[in-house]
């Protein structure tokens, strides 16, 4: 391990003369420690490259563990006619045709070995009565899909990941006498800049939460796998470290971030009490027979399903009951449409007045299911709200409302490679875009992660390997940086970092939330400015150990340059799509469709442009019928469709599988 | 509303002491809240390790009012009106600075546990395990790594000499979960969890049951499969002919009653470390595999 310290005068303003800095060298450096930042390292590692992970929390603690349903993949093991394709069509229809179909392609092509895999890393499925993965039902797919365990799915994929890594470490102690030789996790590390030089990534540079002292990476290749950014939201399911770090650290590092108006509001948070509001109620209570209720008793949703999905919903009670013990012949209750139609719908109710006094909808199981199952079903929502809300869930209904869970928008990559448009930087996971289009399918998180983890650390291994010369990191960056990270400590006076970032959530809880309105977000875009200032001098209380307000005021940085971002996106997106919803612009707009919003920084400037959504090929197309493209495609891209072609309805067979 | 003073200990390796502090409560909140709230108005330096606040990380580990416990999970409303709530870091782990602790000694022992062996010659998509088979080992997979168990265990709580030769709680319900996997290629998982992890130092008092926030059943399921898989040759006839007749709480020696929840902490006055077993100390562990509670499956079902 290259290891040894070095020290760098800091900038001027900062008393400080001299600062230590703790120096690595690494082929790769991974940005993040959930299940798409391990799973690109334990890749990264087999191609034989020396790998630092880089964790802002400890160890195994990644938000990873919030996930509950399952990781969708086409195993096709509780349903045979299960398959990529289906799998494909759902995740389009899911994201309304703005995904990048190429991502959509390897993913439901690639899920199913991903998950198989992780069994021989020693993952603990639940399983079928043949002895095969178990496969649940969830919103938006059309076959259960998701390999789960109990509801602590996304607990599993950590721990095995985890898992897998310290036998990778074992391996490598064995060969050199160090489990670190060649696999290094820095826990409670947070970087704070990319370091570019000559328009390619050098290294990274950052801070240990624990001591404060200031770290630098030099590694030609970077995957960022930071995860999402609902800290900007008051109610949240997040954890703290969902603060935007990697689409802040690729905005600054020149890259682009696509998609950034589209945010999944989970539809079941928890409302009551108002401590744990926003803490999920995970997708798969529904899945397994809960309904929702509003206050009058009506199972509303029922009246909320759209035109688009009409033909696939079931339209009484008793067609969807039904369909719990034969989805074969049933169609699906409403209670699993897509996230963000039911969002809308719980939304609408409450404002209809016909909420719960916390403001929420009824999500009941208790008169659904008989107490026994619930338990065996659902052992963590029973603890979680025993606990958290002292509510039996096998006597009472929960009151859920809608969460900020996920942003789908991110980093714009290479569909295959992960690659951004700054060489030597990666992307995977929640922190990039294009996958999910304008709403991602509950499932679709986990095995994305896998898929596209695995691509990242391929790839940046082989951009490794291709590289003829190490891009040297430059001091004068070095420097500028160590600034940046010492200046809310040295500063002697400015604001409390908790009260600004408190602002900050306001503005885009109350102005950037569900539904949007174009002189709402206008007053958001106009507060989010009066508020850069201010974060730019933030004072941090205390010294440099594990100190939670400087490492606030850091984070914040990040926090506003992706908030306005979103702000920006969603002004000029005037339409409504998946996690898009403006008030002013009801309808789908095909026209939108072709078209992905792209942010980049020029100076420190939010700048938008616009680029075309990739087109789908013909043969892909052809996997869905012509009613239903109807829906999404422009008159002219219809038109296209119907002339004659040598591939013209060869669909099933036309695409490997 | 109502208001509580906050003991909190502030400081580092270096020493510290409690400061007080006067806080508003609000219905429903969790001690995480309550220390949030200190972070925003009176203390914004104050060192809290926190991630879901959902009870599923297992980040916020802190001793409230001297007891184990996630901050996130620990309803202010347990508490009885007006009455001081004290907190103070995990006392088996040196102390960063105020709550939190370096819990590294357990990414260590992480670290030594031999990994899962995956069976020779079956592929990806090829595993096949039933549901009763793996459910076993799921039970110990519910682990959040608190370190709540590690924190209790007065193995090592105030014994800085025995961490060195022992793993502690959460390390062995991993090599039982590996013990019991299915297709877990390694069969010296108990040779391990004797000669590396020290499972021979456990009295099996249950401090890291009770304080378990999963409900995992630490001591039953994990640690006595496991010590009595430990050795197979020492055979005591009259332990077999116990093991046929008694159930586990009627066996001779055993000092817990059936009515007794709680086993009696007597460290004090014995001469080493933790209390005496409840099997009492004339009855040496392992105990003959033949009372095994479970069977390592070996083959595979057909699928």
């Amino acid at each position: 391990m290259t290891e040894n310290t070095q020290t760098h005068g800091t900038s001027a303003a900062s008393p400080r003369a001299q600062e230590t800095v703790e120096r690595h060298r690494y082929d790769v450096v991974v940005i993040g420690a959930g299940g798409a930042g391990l799973r690109a390292a334990i890749e990264s590692r087999l191609a034989g490259k020396r790998t630092a992970i880089i964790s802002k929390s400890l160890f195994g603690k990644a938000h990873t563990v919030m996930a509950e349903g399952g990781a969708a993949a086409a195993m096709g093991n509780v349903n045979p006619n299960d398959n990529w394709m289906v799998h494909f069509r759902d995740t389009m229809r899911g994201g309304k045709f703005l995904n990048n179909y190429r991502m959509v392609e390897l993913h439901a092509k690639e899920a199913p070995e991903r998950v198989w895999e992780l069994e021989t890393y020693g993952a603990l499925f639940d399983r079928t009565k043949d002895g095969k993965i178990s496969q649940r039902n969830f919103g938006g797919h059309e076959y259960p899909r998701l390999a789960h365990v109990g509801d602590r799915t996304g607990l599993e994929l950590i721990r095995t990941l985890q898992q897998k890594i310290v036998s990778l470490q074992q391996e490598d102690k064995a060969q050199y006498g160090d489990y670190e030789a060649r696999l290094r996790v820095f826990a409670e590390c947070t970087i704070t800049d990319l370091l570019v030089t000559d328009g390619r990534i050098a290294g990274a540079i950052g801070y240990y939460r624990e001591s404060g002292k200031i770290v630098l990476f030099e590694a030609p290749a970077i995957v960022l796998a930071t995860g999402g950014v609902g800290k900007a939201y008051k109610v949240t399911s997040n954890s703290w470290e969902y603060t935007g770090d990697g689409h802040a650290l690729a905005l600054r590092a020149g890259a682009t971030l696509i998609n950034m108006e589209f945010l999944q509001f989970h539809p079941t948070g928890m409302v009551w009490p108002p401590s744990v509001r926003g803490i999920l109620v995970t997708e798969s209570v529904r899945g397994d027979g809960g309904v929702l209720r509003n206050s009058e008793g009506r199972r509303f949703m029922f009246d909320y399903v759209p035109e688009v999905f009409r033909n696939q919903y079931a339209e009484t009670e008793e067609e969807a009951d039904r369909w719990y013990t034969d989805p074969d012949n049933n169609r699906r209750p409403p209670e699993l449409l897509p996230r963000d139609e039911v969002a809308r719908a719980i939304n609408a109710e409450v404002k209809a007045g016909r909420g719960t006094p916390a403001g929420g909808v009824y999500l009941d199981v208790s008169s659904r299911l008989p107490a026994e199952v619930i338990l065996k079903k659902l052992p963590s929502m029973y603890h979680q709200f025993k606990e958290l809300a002292d509510v039996d869930i096998t006597k009472q209904p929960m009151e859920v409302g809608p969460t900020c869970h996920y942003i789908m928008g991110g980093v714009e990559v290479d569909a295959d490679t992960t690659a951004t448009m700054v060489p030597g930087l990666f992307a995977a996971g929640e922190v990039s875009g294009g996958m999910h289009g304008s709403n991602r399918l509950g499932g679709n998180s986990l095995s994305d992660l896998l898929v596209f983890g695995k691509r990242a650390g391929e790839y940046a291994a082989k951009y490794v390997d291709e590289l003829t010369e190490r891009p040297a990191v430059r001091t004068a960056d070095v420097q500028a940086a160590i600034g940046t990270i010492l200046a809310p400590l040295n500063r002697t006076e400015g604001e409390n970092p908790y009260q600004v970032w408190h602002e900050l959530q306001d503005i885009m809880q109350n102005l950037v939330g569900i539904i949007r309105r174009k002189d709402e977000l206008e007053e958001a875009i106009k507060r989010l400015e009066e508020l850069k200032p201010r974060v730019a001098k933030v004072k941090a209380t205390g010294g440099r150990r594990y100190n939670p307000s400087w490492h606030l005021a850091l984070d914040l940085r990040n926090m506003i340059v992706v908030s306005e971002c979103t702000a920006r996106a969603a002004l000029m997106r005037e339409e409504s799509r998946g996690g898009h919803t403006r008030e002013d612009f009801p309808k789908m707009d095909p026209k939108w469709r072709k078209v992905n919003v792209v942010c980049s920084l020029v100076g420190d400037q939010v700048t938008l442009t616009t680029k075309p959504v990739p087109k789908m090929p013909r043969e892909l197309l052809a996997l869905f019928d012509k009613e239903e493209l109807k829906k999404y495609l422009t008159p002219e891209e219809l038109a296209e469709l119907d002339e004659p072609s040598e591939s013209a309805g060869g669909a099933e067979a036309g695409r490997n599988n | 509303m109502a208001r509580h003073t906050f003991r909190v200990w502030r400081g580092d390796a270096d020493g510290g002491q409690f400061v007080e502090y006067e806080v508003e409560v609000n219905e429903g909140e969790v001690v995480l809240d309550v220390l949030h709230r200190l972070q925003a108005t009176q203390a914004p330096d104050l060192a809290v390790r926190w991630n879901c606040k959902a009870g599923k990380c297992g980040s916020c580990s802190m001793e409230i009012n001297g007891k184990p416990k996630l901050a996130c999970m620990t309803r202010m409303s347990t508490f009885q009106a007006g009455e001081t709530v004290t907190v103070t870091p995990l006392r088996t782990f040196p102390v960063i600075r105020d709550l939190v602790t370096d819990v590294s000694f357990n990414f260590q022992k992480m670290r030594e546990m031999p990994a899962f062996a995956p069976p020779p010659g079956l592929k990806p998509g090829e595993y096949r395990m039933q549901q009763v088979d793996v459910e076993r080992s799921q039970e110990f997979r519910k682990c959040i790594e608190c370190f709540l168990c590690q924190n209790v265990c007065h193995v090592i709580r105030d014994h800085e000499e025995n961490k060195s030769a022992f793993s502690g709680p959460r390390l062995f319900i991993r090599a039982a979960e590996l013990d019991m996997h299915p297709l877990d290629a390694r069969r010296d998982r108990k040779d391990f969890a004797k000669e590396e992890q020290g499972i021979g130092y456990c009295n099996i008092t249950k401090c890291c049951t009770e304080v378990c926030p999963e409900g995992i059943k630490i001591t039953d399921n994990a640690i006595i499969p496991m010590k009595e898989r430990v050795v197979d040759n020492k055979y005591d006839p009259l332990i077999w002919l116990g093991r046929k007749i008694f159930r586990r709480d009627q066996m001779p020696g055993y000092l817990g009653g059936p009515t007794q929840e709680r086993l009696p902490v007597s460290e004090i006055v014995a001469d080493r470390a933790g209390a005496n077993s409840p099997y009492g100390d004339d009855i040496t562990f392992p105990l003959p595999t033949e009372s095994l509670t479970y069977e390592h499956t070996t083959e595979t079902k057909e699928g």
